[in-house]
C-alpha cells in the first residue's frame, strides 16, 4: 500500500498494465516524453519506451479513430483525450464507431479502447476547461462510462477499463486530482493523505464496472452523486446535520440499480446532485430510476442539485458550481417535507 | 485598385440536357509516366500525383514502365470477377426494384477498383471498404450467398439484421465492417497500419473513401497520422466524379488532383486510370511493395466514373448528362480488360458471352438459395432477441430487462 493522489493512482494503473499486458498502449497529447499536462502518464515512456507509451498530433478524432484501429489490430489503447471539453472532434468516432463496432458486425469486430478524460470544474478553467459531459456518453448503446471520485478507485476502474472488451469513456474530475473537495471553495485545498481511500495497492486489483459504493451508510435520505460531488455531499450531510446515506454511482452506465433501490426504499427520500447542467443531463436519468422502482416507498419528490443549464462561467464558478452551501439548502428542503 | 472578392461556387461541366464535358479531366497518355522505385523519396515523385499513370491505350495495349505484365490466367480471372460483380450488382439492382431487399448500390463502372486494387494486396492485409467495395468482398470468398443474406436481413445475415443492404463485413478474410458514417474507416485503418508496426508484423492496411468523403475530417487525420507515424498503409480515393448530385469540384477537386492531397504532408500521391485494371494492380502494388518495406503511406487517386445512381434512392437523370458515362474518356473497365485479353490471343467474344452467361447462372443460383434461408417478408426470420445481443460483450441488467419486455409483448416466453 501507498499513499497516493487520483494521479499517482492513474499513473500506477498505467504502470500495472502495461507491465502485465503487452497489448496495452498509452495514446494521447503530451504524454509521451513530457508525461501528460496533469502527469498521469509520467516516466512511463521511459520505462516501457516510446512505441508503447505515444505521443499523438493535437487531433482528438485522429486519436480516437486511430485508437479503434489499433484496437481492431488487437491491441489496447489507454487513451487520453487532455480535456473532456476537446472530446467533440472525436465524438462521431465514438458514437458511430467505437461504441456500435460490435452491434453491426454481429459480433466479429470490437475495439477494447480505454478514452480518459479530466472533467467538470472548479479549477477557475472557463467554459472550455470544466465541462462535465458525462450525460452526452451514458445516451450512448455501446459504450461503459465511469466518473471516480478518489485514487483507490480510479486505479481499479482504471485497470477493470482497460481489461475490459467493451469501450470506456473514463471521467477523472480535475478539480479532485490532488485531494478531495468539499465544496467550500474558501477553505484551503487538502491532500488525498488524510483520506482512506488515498490509500491504494501498489499492485494489480480491480473495482468492477458495475457497481455503485455506499461511501456513507445513513437513515435520513439517500443523496445519489458521484465524481467531485460525492464530497461535497459528504460535506453538505455532515453540516447539516443529517444522517444521510451517500451513494457513489461511480460507473454510470451500466447503472447499479439494486444498490440505489434498497437505500431509497430504506431511507424514503432521495437527492440526485452533479456538476453538469441539469437539463436531460444523468440526474434525469437517476430520478426516473429512483421513481420507478422507489415509488411506494418515497415520502418526499425527489430532488436534483446540479450545474445551471448556462455554459460553465469564468468569473462566476462559485455560483454554477453545486457547492456545499447549495447542497446543505437542497438537504434542509428535502427534510422538511412532511 | 482592388477588385472585390467574389465567391466561387463550382460548377459541373454539363446539367442535364447538355452535351457531357470531361475536358476539365487531365489525362496523360498511356505508358507516358515513368515509373519510379518503391523506395524513392516523396519529394522527388511528386509528378505522380499530378499527372495519371495508364497502362492500356485506347487500342488496349499495354504500354510503357507501368504494365504489371500478368499473366493472362491472372486477367482472365480479374475480368471474372469483375463481370461477376457487375452481374450480382444488376440482380441486386433488380431485388431493389422488385421490392425483395430494401436498398442497394451499385459499382457500376467502377469494378476494376476493387478487383484490380484487391489482387495487389496479400490475405494478411487488412482491408477498410467503403461501400461501394463489393468487388472486394467478392474476391475475397465473402460468398454471394452470405452477401445476398445480408442484404435480405434473413435468418442468415452476417449482421444479424442490424445493418441495412451492403454493410457487410468478413473477419476471417480481413475486409472490416462496412459503415454508413463517411471516411470514418480511413483513420482506423491507420491506426490498424500503426498497430501491425508495433508488432513488427508485416501485414499492411488499405482504405477507400469517394471524391466526396475526402471533405471529411476524418481524411485529413487519417493523412496526418499515416504521414506522422510512417503507418504501413494504401490510402485511396475512387473519384468517380460524382457525390450524389455533387460534382467532384464540390469536394475541391478543382484545384489540385485528389492524390496531391497528401504531398503536403510528404506522402507520395499516385493519380492512376481507375478503369485500367492493369495500371490499378501496377500502382496498388508498387504502394503496397512500398508500405510493406518500410516506405509509409501511399495515396492513391483512381479516376473513374459512377456508371448508375449513388444509390436506388437516387436519381441522377436530374442532375447530369444521361449520356455522360458513354462519354467518358476512360471507358468501360470490363470492356477495356476483355478487349485487350482479346487484342492478346487470350480471349474472344464467344468466351466473353458464355463467361456473362455463366456469372448470370452463378448469381441466380445464389440468389435461390438466399431467399430459402427468408427475406424480410418471408419466413424463416431471423429472431427478435438478436436486437439485444453484442451491444456489450455480455449483456448487462438494465438490457436483459428490456428484452424480456420484448418479448413478454411478443407472447414468448422469457
Amino acid at each position: 500500500m501507498s499513499q497516493m493522489s487520483m494521479i499517482q493512482a492513474i499513473r500506477s494503473a498505467h504502470d500495472v498494465m502495461l507491465e502485465k499486458d503487452p497489448s496495452v498502449i498509452a495514446f494521447g497529447q503530451d504524454i509521451g516524453y513530457f508525461g501528460g499536462v496533469f502527469r498521469c502518464t509520467d516516466g512511463l515512456q521511459k520505462k516501457y519506451g516510446e512505441h508503447r507509451v505515444i505521443d499523438a498530433p493535437i487531433a482528438e478524432g485522429g486519436i480516437i479513430a486511430t485508437a479503434i484501429g489499433l484496437g481492431i489490430n488487437g491491441l489496447r489503447p489507454v487513451v487520453e483525450i487532455q480535456f473532456a471539453d476537446y472530446i467533440y472532434p472525436g465524438f462521431d468516432q465514438v458514437v458511430s464507431e467505437l461504441s456500435r463496432l460490435r452491434y453491426r458486425s454481429s459480433g466479429e469486430f470490437f475495439s477494447p479502447v480505454t478514452i480518459r478524460t479530466p472533467c467538470g470544474g472548479g479549477i477557475r478553467g472557463g467554459q472550455t476547461h470544466s465541462q462535465s459531459p458525462e450525460g452526452i456518453f451514458t445516451h450512448l448503446s455501446g459504450v461503459k462510462t465511469v466518473m471516480v471520485s478518489n485514487p483507490y478507485d480510479a486505479k481499479g476502474l482504471l485497470i477493470s477499463a482497460i481489461e475490459s472488451d467493451d469501450p470506456v469513456i473514463f471521467f477523472e474530475p480535475k478539480r479532485i486530482y490532488n485531494g478531495p473537495f468539499n465544496g467550500d471553495p474558501d477553505q484551503p485545498p487538502v491532500s488525498w493523505a488524510q483520506h482512506p481511500k488515498g490509500e491504494v495497492p501498489d499492485g494489480y486489483y480491480t473495482v468492477p464496472l458495475d457497481k455503485a459504493e455506499i461511501v456513507e451508510e445513513g437513515e435520513d435520505m439517500t443523496i445519489v452523486t458521484y465524481g467531485t460531488i460525492v464530497h461535497v455531499a459528504q460535506a453538505a450531510a455532515k453540516a447539516a446535520g443529517v444522517n444521510a446515506e451517500i451513494i457513489d454511482v461511480r460507473t454510470l452506465m451500466p447503472l447499479d440499480v439494486d444498490t440505489i433501490r434498497e437505500s431509497v426504499n430504506k431511507t424514503g427520500r432521495a437527492m440526485v446532485a452533479h456538476e453538469a447542467t441539469r437539463f436531460c443531463g444523468y440526474g434525469a436519468e437517476l430520478v426516473a430510476t429512483i421513481q420507478k422502482e422507489c415509488f411506494w416507498h418515497l415520502e418526499a419528490p425527489i430532488s436534483r442539485v446540479t450545474g445551471w443549464d448556462t455554459p460553465y462561467p469564468h468569473a462566476f464558478e462559485w455560483q454554477y458550481f453545486p457547492v456545499q452551501k447549495r447542497l446543505i439548502d437542497g438537504i434542509r428542503k428535502l427534510m422538511e417535507v412532511e | 485598385m482592388t477588385k472585390n472578392p467574389k465567391l466561387h461556387i463550382p460548377q459541373p461541366t454539363a446539367r442535364p440536357g447538355e452535351k457531357p464535358d470531361f475536358s476539365y479531366l487531365n489525362l496523360s497518355a498511356a505508358g507516358a509516366v515513368d515509373c519510379p522505385p518503391t523506395d524513392a523519396k516523396a519529394a522527388n515523385i511528386e509528378f505522380l500525383a499530378l499527372e495519371m499513370v495508364r497502362v492500356l491505350d485506347d487500342d488496349h495495349v499495354a504500354q510503357g514502365p507501368w504494365d504489371p505484365h500478368l499473366d493472362p490466367e491472372t486477367l482472365i480471372e480479374a475480368l471474372r470477377l469483375m463481370v461477376l460483380t457487375r452481374t450480382y450488382d444488376d440482380r441486386m439492382q433488380r431485388m431493389q426494384r422488385q421490392g425483395k431487399i430494401t436498398f442497394y448500390m451499385q459499382a457500376l463502372g467502377e469494378e476494376a477498383v476493387s478487383i484490380g486494387q484487391g489482387l495487389a494486396f496479400e490475405p494478411g492485409d487488412m482491408l477498410f471498404p467503403a461501400y461501394r467495395n463489393q468487388g472486394l468482398y467478392i474476391m475475397r470468398d465473402t460468398g454471394l450467398v452470405n452477401m445476398m443474406c445480408q442484404c435480405l436481413s434473413n435468418s442468415r445475415d452476417m449482421c444479424k439484421g442490424r445493418q441495412m443492404p451492403i454493410f457487410y463485413q468478413n473477419k476471417k478474410n480481413n475486409l472490416f465492417t462496412i459503415s454508413g458514417n463517411l471516411a470514418t474507416q480511413f483513420p482506423q485503418a491507420v491506426g490498424w497500419a500503426m498497430g501491425s508496426a508495433i508488432k513488427g508484423e508485416d501485414h499492411i492496411a488499405a482504405s477507400w473513401v469517394g471524391d466526396g468523403s475526402t471533405a471529411e475530417a476524418d481524411f485529413h487525420y487519417a493523412l496526418t497520422f499515416a504521414a506522422v507515424y510512417n503507418a504501413p498503409v494504401v490510402l485511396n480515393v475512387t473519384n468517380n466524379q460524382w457525390a450524389i448530385s455533387t460534382f467532384q469540384g464540390t469536394a475541391g477537386g478543382e484545384r489540385r488532383p485528389f492524390a496531391a492531397r497528401g504531398l503536403g504532408l510528404g506522402i507520395p500521391g499516385i493519380r492512376v486510370d481507375g478503369n485500367d485494371l492493369l495500371a490499378v494492380y501496377a500502382v496498388t502494388r508498387w504502394a503496397a511493395d512500398r508500405a510493406r518495406n518500410g516506405g509509409g503511406p501511399t495515396l492513391i487517386e483512381l479516376v473513374t466514373y459512377r456508371g448508375g445512381a449513388h444509390s436506388t434512392s437516387d436519381d441522377p437523370s436530374r442532375y447530369r448528362p444521361k449520356d455522360e458515362w458513354k462519354a467518358f474518356p476512360l471507358g468501360d473497365p470490363v470492356v477495356r480488360l476483355k478487349q485487350h485479353l482479346i487484342n492478346t490471343g487470350h480471349w474472344s467474344e464467344d468466351k466473353h458471352s458464355a463467361l456473362e452467361v455463366e456469372m448470370k447462372t452463378t448469381v441466380i443460383e445464389a440468389w435461390k438459395e438466399a431467399i430459402s434461408y427468408g427475406t424480410m417478408t418471408e419466413p424463416p426470420f431471423l429472431d427478435v432477441k438478436l436486437m439485444f445481443e453484442d451491444v456489450f460483450a455480455e449483456m448487462p441488467e438494465h438490457l436483459k430487462k428490456q428484452q424480456e419486455k420484448l418479448l413478454g409483448m411478443q407472447g414468448e416466453s422469457s
